[in-house]
């Protein structure tokens, strides 16, 4: 009984920090500039289907994708068991389903333990690459401190689980034998085998301890997590779902149009009639551009708090690969560190987006020097396995630097002036046609 | 042989087939130029009526819109949307990955709707039709390493193509380490090629040579004129210039069929 009002207690303390928790990163998201997706539909379903719950572009390197797999679906299964576990927890119950789903339930069980040795191992050579192979990608400079921390707390995190199931699952296994009446038989080959090596010849009363500090250690564990998730890069088990529904499906070739600029463009030119309308004329020019979180599409943001921080797109981007600072999984990083800096200070003053200033921007996160070093050659966007576009902040970054503030680099101003003038990219004596001159005269002579 | 602008055509109260769209470097420099003559050679032995904008063609604004300067992009785009508009040009043929991924996948949005074809696809084509052949033997016994461009490639997916005509020269191909989607930039995109790399442990397109001349190919093979300045000074930063040629696709047909 007291367990009982314990549970209930934790449950629903949890459940609330864990609702403001994921309020706070759907408002964070909400920061962005809006805009609406809903075009598409079933390609976005497809995605959703094949990339975040077929992992398919995590294939393209088969050994940690195999390894990922493991974890991903004893995850996935183990949340079938935690339905239980919180009916059990609430109603004061020993494992709900066992005798009423029947051989399904033995099923599962097997299912979930069989998968939690494979995460198990998983886990164990994740941990082995990131601190003592140290995998490139997942060393890079942008991955000092908290980054790496993340990552290993996680993995911890999960070892600590898989003991929690063990614990609970032997124990219980033995306890079937001793007291079948309480403990219905559940059927698990691995538990049974783990309850006689370890935990065979205990009395009742220690057994039900350690079934109870199981139990325990996993549902604290999966709390833990959840709580944990919002200020982690594993908030991509959840986020990596919308991230992929929302990603962009226009061809990879095209920039997104400034319909802005285009209007002033063409009434330069004089191909639309100048607008008339005096508050237009007088209205300032728009900033164009992204220089903040503000600027950027709240999908870039999402994307952003999405990041598994995986380092596959800097690991193939030919800027980072040759030793230049861009990395663009530091891009998305920066991104979501502004943003959180950002609503952090929103929320303690309360103060409204529109007149945020705290003289900071994206730009005291990324330097001019990572920006144009970037070549445009979507290889990190191939890359992702969440599908993030790195490139298209980039790019609005870069924007603002050259529209909204004349910057960037100075070499790039002879070639600006040359298309201005001359309608290439060079500043050339020749006609542009000059080239056909050979070939011309030979036909004429 | 003589090639015709569409003015030209206009006069005459014509139309050609297609149009082929030269671009910035296809015109001014010096060895992009041996492509557009390459290209304009395999036009002309296929029979395929084609004209040029000349002096009326601007750069598309592929540099202009990467490197952030929408302004600039939009004036070439527009400008060059109307000419295009005006002559009522249908189908356009380009050298120029970059030109060909603007055009079709940018200027759209602007209002010009156009089937673009890279110049690999037309070439395909007419080999197809049995417009063009190429003759076996000139490339016997060579290795051609071949380069994906990003533009070409991983941007418009266009992998099989190239190689195809490629493997019609009876040289044996060699693929890079990186190749097809996870073909590895050659340093120029997104407006890299008219300023200079910024700083790290070394170039981007002496890293892409590097590893291209794994195979110790004779020739490297590519599909836009970008990459193929950039190839041309990693092979001179190796010292290979001797022994390995840069070449373009056409440039090849070309030399097979020794015209
Ligand atoms: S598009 Fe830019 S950031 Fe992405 S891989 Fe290429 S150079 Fe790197
Ligand atoms: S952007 Fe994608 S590929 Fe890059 S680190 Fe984040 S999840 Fe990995």
């Amino acid at each position: 009984m007291v367990q009982r009002l314990i549970f209930i207690a934790v449950l629903a303390g949890v459940s609330f920090v864990a609702y403001k928790k994921y309020v706070r990163i759907f408002n964070i998201i909400r920061l962005g500039k809006e805009e609406e997706i809903a075009d598409r539909k079933s390609e976005r379903w497809k995605n959703v289907f094949l990339v975040a719950f077929g992992q398919k572009k995590m294939f393209k390197r088969i050994i940690p994708a195999i390894m990922h797999l493991f974890i991903y679906v004893a995850f996935l299964f183990t949340q079938i068991e935690l339905v239980e576990i919180i009916i059990d927890g609430v109603f004061g119950v020993h494992r709900f389903f066992a005798d009423k789903i029947g051989f399904l339930y033995s099923l599962i069980i097997n299912s979930i333990e069989i998968l939690s040795v494979l995460a198990f191992v998983a886990t164990v050579v994740f941990l082995w690459r990131r601190n003592l192979l140290k995998v490139p990608r997942l060393v890079k400079p942008e991955m000092k401190g908290w980054p790496t921390l993340d990552a290993n707390y996680i993995l911890i995190g999960e070892i600590i689980l898989l003991i929690g199931i063990f614990s609970m699952n032997g124990a219980d296994a033995v306890l079937q034998n001793l007291d079948p009446e309480h403990y219905p038989a559940t059927g698990g080959i691995i538990s049974a085998a783990i309850g006689e090596g370890i935990f065979s010849g205990l009395s009742i009363g220690t057994l039900q301890g350690i079934e109870r500090f199981g139990w325990w250690l996993h549902i604290l564990t999966v709390f833990g997590f959840l709580l944990y998730l919002p200020m982690s890069k594993h908030l991509h088990i959840m986020l990596a779902f919308p991230n992929v529904y929302f990603s962009r499906l226009k061809s990879r070739g095209e920039i997104s149009n400034m319909p802005e600029v285009m209007n002033e463009v063409k009434s330069m030119m004089g191909l639309i009639e100048e607008s008339t309308d005096a508050a237009d004329m007088s209205a300032e020019l728009p900033d164009f551009g992204a220089k903040d979180v503000f600027d950027l599409s709240w999908q870039n943001i999402l994307s952003a708090y999405t990041c598994t921080e995986c380092g596959r797109c800097s690991s193939v981007c030919p800027a980072n690969d040759t030793g230049k600072k861009l990395s663009p999984r530091k891009i998305m990083m920066d991104i979501r560190d502004r943003a959180e800096e950002v609503y952090t200070k929103i929320e303690s003053e309360n103060i409204d987006k529109k007149d945020y200033d705290d003289g900071k921007s994206l730009f005291d996160y990324i330097s001019e020097e990572e920006l144009f070093a970037c070549t445009t050659c979507n290889a990190c966007i191939e890359a992702c396995p969440v599908l993030i576009n790195p490139l298209e902040p980039i790019l609005e970054l870069r924007r603002y630097k050259l529209l909204t503030e004349a910057k960037g680099p100075e070499e790039w101003l002879p070639m600006f002036t040359a298309l201005e003038n001359g309608g290439s990219v060079w500043q050339m004596p020749d006609q542009r046609f000059d080239w056909a001159n050979s070939i011309n005269q030979e036909s004429t002579s | 042989m003589k090639v015709y602008t569409l003015e030209e055509y206009n006069t005459m109260s014509k139309s050609p087939e297609i149009v082929f769209w030269v671009g910035c470097a296809g015109s001014f420099d010096p060895r992009a130029q041996k492509i557009t003559k390459a290209l304009v050679k395999i036009l002309h032995h296929a029979g395929l009526e084609f004209a040029v904008l000349g002096n009326e063609e601007s750069c598309t604004g592929d540099p202009a819109r990467r490197a952030g300067n929408e302004f600039i992009f939009q004036m070439m785009a527009l400008q060059n949307i109307e000419t295009l508009n005006m002559y009522n040009v249908k189908k356009i043929v380009t050298a120029c990955p970059h030109c060909f991924n603007t055009i079709k996948n940018e200027y759209p949005e602007l209002g010009g709707n156009y089937e673009v074809l890279h110049h690999t696809t037309l070439i395909q084509k007419l080999i197809d039709e049995g417009k063009l052949t190429i003759e076996k033997g000139k490339f016997e016994g060579k290795k051609i390493a071949y380069h994906d461009s990003c533009y070409l490639g991983r941007i418009n997916n266009i992998y099989e193509t190239p190689r195809s005509i490629l493997k019609q020269l009876d040289a044996s191909l060699q693929e890079a380490k990186r190749n097809r989607e996870k073909g590895f930039c050659c340093g120029a995109g997104g407006a890299q090629v008219f300023k200079e790399e910024e700083e790290g442990s070394k170039k981007v397109n002496h890293e892409r040579v590097g590893e291209l001349l794994e195979g110790n190919p004779d020739i490297i093979a590519a599909n836009c004129p970008y990459c193929i300045l950039m190839m041309n000074d990693g092979v001179k930063s190796k010292e290979k210039e001797e022994d390995v040629m840069v070449y373009d696709i056409s440039e090849l047909i070309v030399q097979a069929n020794r015209w």
